[in-house]
C-alpha cells in the first residue's frame, strides 16, 4: 500500500490578500452604521471604549467576510465578479481563510465582551454566526429569499453599536435595523438583474434566476415602497431632526421613482444600474445625515447650556 | 583521525527541506510584519482600556 502525501506549497499570500478576505468595503459600511448606532444612543461612553467597540465590530465583520470566502470559494470561482478573490486565484488556501476568519471572530467577540459589554459581544457573535451558518451555508444556495433573510446580518451593526453604549436594545436602533433590512433586497436585486448570467452559472437561486426579471422588478418596487416610509421613521419617532426628515423624504422619493423605472424597463439594464448605484448613496445619506443631525444637536445643546450657565 | 572527522563534519550537507523562493520569502516577511503590527495594536488597546477602566486605582489594589 502506498501513501501519497500532498505537497504543501509555502504560501505566496501577501498582506493585501488577507485584507481582501476581510471584504474591506462591506466592513466600512458595517463600521459606519455601527458608529451611527453608537452615537445616537443615550448615555456616555469613553471615546477609547467606543473606538474599541468599533474596532471589534470591524474585525468581526472582516472575520465573517473571510469565513464567507472560505465556504463560497467554489461559487466565487464561477462568478466574474468574485473570480479574482484570493482563494479562487490560489493565493490563499481555503483552510488558511477558515483559520484566519475563525481566529478573528473569536478574538473580536471575546475582546468586545471583556472590554465593552457582553450584550454587544453576544449580538456580534450572533451576527457572525447568522451570516455564516444561516445565510452562507444554508439560504444562499437554497432559496431566492437568501438575501431577504440573510440581510438581517448586515442590518444588525447599528444595534450592536447602540448596545455597546447602553448594554441593551431599544426601538431606535431596531428602526435602523429595519431600514437596512428592507434596503438590502432592492439593492441586491437591482445588481442581480444585470448579473443574472453570473448567478445562474454559479447555481445561486437569486430571484431573477428563479422567478424571472418581471417578478424581480415587481418585488423591487414592493420593498422600496416599504423602505421609503421606514427611512423617514427616525424623524417621526423624534430622534432625528427636520434636516434628516427632509433628506429621508427626498431620497426616499428618488428611490421610489428609480424602482418604478426599473419596473417599467423593458430593454437593457440602465435603470437597474442606476437603482443599484443610488441605493448605496441613499443608505449613506440617511446614516450620514442622522449622524450630522445628532452631532450638531449635541453641539447646539452644549452651547445652549454653556450660555445659560 | 580527529582532524579528519572534524573536516568531514564541516562538509556542507545537501539540503533536504523546502527552499523558499524570493516571492515566498517576501510574502512571509510582509505577513510577519502585519502580524507584529496587529499584536502591537492589540497591546495598545488593552493598555488604553485598562487605564480608562481602572485609572490610577490600578496601582492601589490591596496586597
Amino acid at each position: 500500500m502506498s501513501v501519497t502525501l500532498a505537497r504543501i506549497e509555502p504560501s505566496i499570500a501577501g498582506v493585501g490578500d488577507y485584507v481582501a478576505l476581510l471584504k474591506p468595503r462591506v466592513m466600512s459600511l458595517v463600521v459606519f452604521t455601527a458608529l451611527v448606532g453608537l452615537l445616537i444612543a443615550p448615555g456616555h461612553v469613553h471615546p477609547v471604549i467606543a473606538l474599541t467597540a468599533l474596532l471589534c465590530i470591524a474585525v468581526g465583520a472582516g472575520a465573517a467576510g473571510a469565513l464567507n470566502m472560505w465556504y463560497d470559494a467554489d461559487i466565487d470561482a464561477r462568478m466574474l465578479r468574485t473570480a479574482g478573490r484570493p482563494i479562487p486565484q490560489g493565493r490563499v488556501t481555503p483552510g488558511e481563510a477558515a483559520g484566519f476568519g475563525l481566529t478573528l471572530a473569536v478574538f473580536a467577540v471575546v475582546t468586545l465582551g471583556l472590554l465593552v459589554n457582553w450584550v454587544a459581544a453576544s449580538l456580534l457573535a450572533f451576527t457572525i454566526a447568522f451570516y455564516i451558518v444561516i445565510y452562507t451555508m444554508w439560504l444562499k444556495r437554497s432559496t431566492p429569499q437568501n438575501i431577504v433573510i440573510g440581510g438581517a446580518a448586515g442590518a444588525l451593526p447599528p444595534i450592536i453599536g447602540w448596545a455597546a453604549v447602553t448594554g441593551g436594545v431599544a426601538v431606535e436602533p431596531i428602526v435602523l435595523f429595519l431600514i437596512i433590512f428592507f434596503w438590502t433586497p432592492p439593492h441586491f436585486w437591482a445588481l442581480s438583474l444585470y448579473r443574472v448570467e453570473d448567478y445562474a452559472r454559479a447555481g445561486i437561486p437569486m430571484l431573477p434566476v428563479v422567478a424571472g426579471e418581471a417578478e424581480t422588478r415587481r418585488q423591487i418596487v414592493i420593498y422600496t415602497l416599504i423602505l421609503a416610509p421606514l427611512g423617514v421613521a427616525p424623524w417621526f419617532l423624534g430622534y432625528a431632526g427636520p434636516l434628516y426628515g427632509i433628506a429621508a423624504l427626498a431620497t426616499g422619493a428618488a428611490m421610489i421613482v428609480l424602482a418604478l423605472r426599473v419596473r417599467a424597463e423593458r430593454q437593457g439594464h440602465a435603470a437597474s444600474k442606476q437603482m443599484f448605484g443610488f441605493s448605496i448613496l441613499y443608505l449613506f445619506v440617511l446614516f450620514a445625515v442622522l449622524l450630522a443631525d445628532r452631532l450638531w444637536g449635541g453641539l447646539a445643546a452644549q452651547a445652549v447650556s454653556h450660555f445659560a450657565a | 583521525m580527529t582532524i579528519m572527522s572534524d573536516a568531514m563534519d564541516k562538509e556542507p550537507k545537501p539540503e533536504t527541506g523546502i527552499r523558499l523562493t524570493e516571492q515566498q520569502l517576501r510574502a512571509r516577511r510582509s505577513r510577519s510584519i502585519a502580524i507584529a503590527l496587529a499584536l502591537g495594536a492589540f497591546v495598545v488597546v488593552i493598555f488604553l482600556v485598562t487605564l480608562v477602566k481602572l485609572g490610577s486605582s490600578v496601582l492601589t489594589r490591596p496586597m
